[in-house]
């Protein structure tokens, strides 16, 4: 039912955990759903994702997504990052089972809802 | 890698003694019962033999009472449907509990639909169990029927049964029980019990796939589900499958031969799984009653993680078990058992059952006990709703 590629994310998930130094968080899905995404980034002063991890409640899909997302926006501007779709997810994951499809949705719902974090904070700082 | 089947709810491996059974139904005694022939004479003969056996298994007054099917989910369509029709005139209330099969349940949602019943659904304790007082109120002078499962499939949970059929008697209510979990597992007889109408099916007890068979009480009026020819007393027609009803037959014979040997060994292997799992995992809660349970069943919900991604690290050790989780269910609310006991949603959502059956071993079971902590910490290593002490 899965690809060996969502396996190999749900049994070796890249940039799991949290990271210390975050300066932007998001949070999406509920635990009514079965699904809960975390995203922790850091973003440099040139506006760049540093680095990045997650914590996922939720099937394999859904912890397959998150990692594949991670690795995605590692290393790319905001900018680029606000443009990852959940297709490009999917890609990347060489397909997902129909009824799986939500999970990438959450997973760019998640980097966006970091990325929102990151310019609410830095837009109070700058008050 | 060392492959554990704990799916044993969902089917069984066929029993090696069955397939013998079958097989000649195939090359030799493939005759078509309604001929005339000698061919014929000898299909016939295996049919009621099997029939005779079923009825025997069940305690039947007589085999005219059993009616082969195609396995349990046309078993509870064709009883509740049927009984609708044949009762109308007495009314249209069916009482039913909330943690019925979706066999039941569906099919009783439909035929409110188009307006053919008009249903009553019992709720459940924490453990799973109706109340007999509960049921007693809810029956009204229009009641038809009462359908509450004998055994439950998620969480093992196993009704009171004889208590059912008392209250179903005394107020002149047929009583129906998808005994589907029981038969071949625990001793289930229709007499002593009071049921007047029993839906069954042989891969739950490592018989051959659809092949089902139903009760039907002596007087209780039961129209065909199935018009053609006149097989199975008119009631369903189509050629019959001889091979599986001896299949069926000898599996069901061979169960309740063996029933108490096995049924100890299951539960001795089950009290250790659930003991082992409530010390060694915290935050888990058992599903289920503790004693009022199959002896093959074992449901915990496992806290701050969700039920596939578990199971999919079982599978990708070998390890074969299920789950309540939304993601198993193409639907996106979990298992309408456990909801119904009072769990919430993300506590069903990490629901794990494993099934075990006489072909499981303490080997297995250890190998699974050693796996399961690792794979949880893993899972719960990965959740934001999880915060290590």
């Amino acid at each position: 039912m899965y690809t060996e590629k969502v396996l190999d994310h749900f049994q070796h998930p890249r940039n799991v955990g949290e990271l210390e130094n975050a300066n932007g968080v998001g949070m999406v899905g509920n635990a009514k759903c079965g699904d809960i995404m975390q995203m922790f980034i850091h973003v440099n002063d040139d506006g760049i994702i540093e680095d990045v991890s997650f914590k996922t409640f939720g099937c394999g899909a859904a912890i397959a997504t998150s990692s594949m997302a991670t690795e995605m926006i590692k290393g790319k501007s905001v900018d680029d990052a606000l443009k990852l779709s959940n297709e490009a997810v999917v890609e990347a994951l060489e397909g997902l089972p129909p009824v799986k499809i939500h999970c990438s949705v959450l997973a760019e719902e998640a980097v966006k809802a970091a990325i929102d974090d990151y310019h609410s904070r830095k837009n109070a700082e700058a008050k | 890698m060392q492959r554990v089947y704990l799916d044993n709810a969902a089917t069984t491996r066929v029993l090696p003694e069955v397939i013998d059974a079958m097989l000649p139904c195939y090359s030799e005694v493939y005759g078509n019962p309604s001929s005339v022939h000698s061919f014929a004479q000898d299909a016939h003969k295996a049919m009621d033999e099997s029939r005779a056996a079923v009825a025997r298994a069940l305690n039947a007054s007589s085999p005219d009472e059993i009616i082969f099917t195609g396995g349990g989910s046309e078993g509870d369509n064709m009883i509740l449907r049927g009984i609708a029709s044949a009762y109308k005139r007495k009314g249209k209330h069916v009482i039913t509990s909330a943690i019925e099969h979706h066999a039941v349940l569906h099919t009783l949602a439909a035929m409110e639909i188009e307006g053919l019943v008009e249903v009553t659904t019992l709720p459940v304790d924490e453990y799973g169990l109706i109340s007999l007082e509960e049921l007693e109120n809810a029956i009204r002078p229009d009641t038809i029927l009462v359908s509450i499962m004998y055994a439950n499939n998620e969480m093992g949970t196993i009704e009171p049964i004889r208590e059912i059929g008392a209250v179903c008697k005394k107020h002149g209510v047929l009583f129906h029980t998808d005994a589907v979990q029981a038969v071949g597992h625990i001793p289930v007889d229709v007499q002593a019990d009071n049921i007047d109408l029993l839906t069954l099916t042989a891969h739950k007890f490592h018989g051959p796939k659809g092949i089902g068979a139903v009760y039907v009480k002596k007087g209780v009026r039961l129209p065909a589900m199935i018009l053609g020819g006149g097989q199975e007393r008119k009631k369903r027609a189509g050629t019959e499958n001889v091979p599986g009803m001896v299949g069926l037959a000898t599996a069901l014979t061979l169960q309740m031969e063996r029933m108490d040997d096995v049924s100890a060994k299951m539960r001795c292997l089950r009290d250790k799984m659930i003991a082992n799992i409530a010390e060694n995992i915290p935050y888990v809660k058992l599903n289920g009653h503790p004693e009022k349970r199959l002896p093959n069943n074992v449901n915990f919900s496992i806290k701050y993680i969700e039920g596939e991604s578990i199971l999919l690290m079982l599978d990708l050790n070998g390890i074969a078990a299920s789950s309540g989780s939304a993601c198993t269910s193409g639907s996106l609310d979990p298992s309408h058992v456990l909801l119904a006991m009072g769990l919430d949603h993300e506590t069903a959502h990490g629901s794990l059952r494993m099934t075990l059956s006489e072909f499981t071993t303490e080997e297995e079971v250890d190998y699974v006990l050693d796996l399961l902590p690792k794979i949880v910490k893993r899972l719960r290593a990965m959740s934001p709703l999880y915060k290590e002490d």
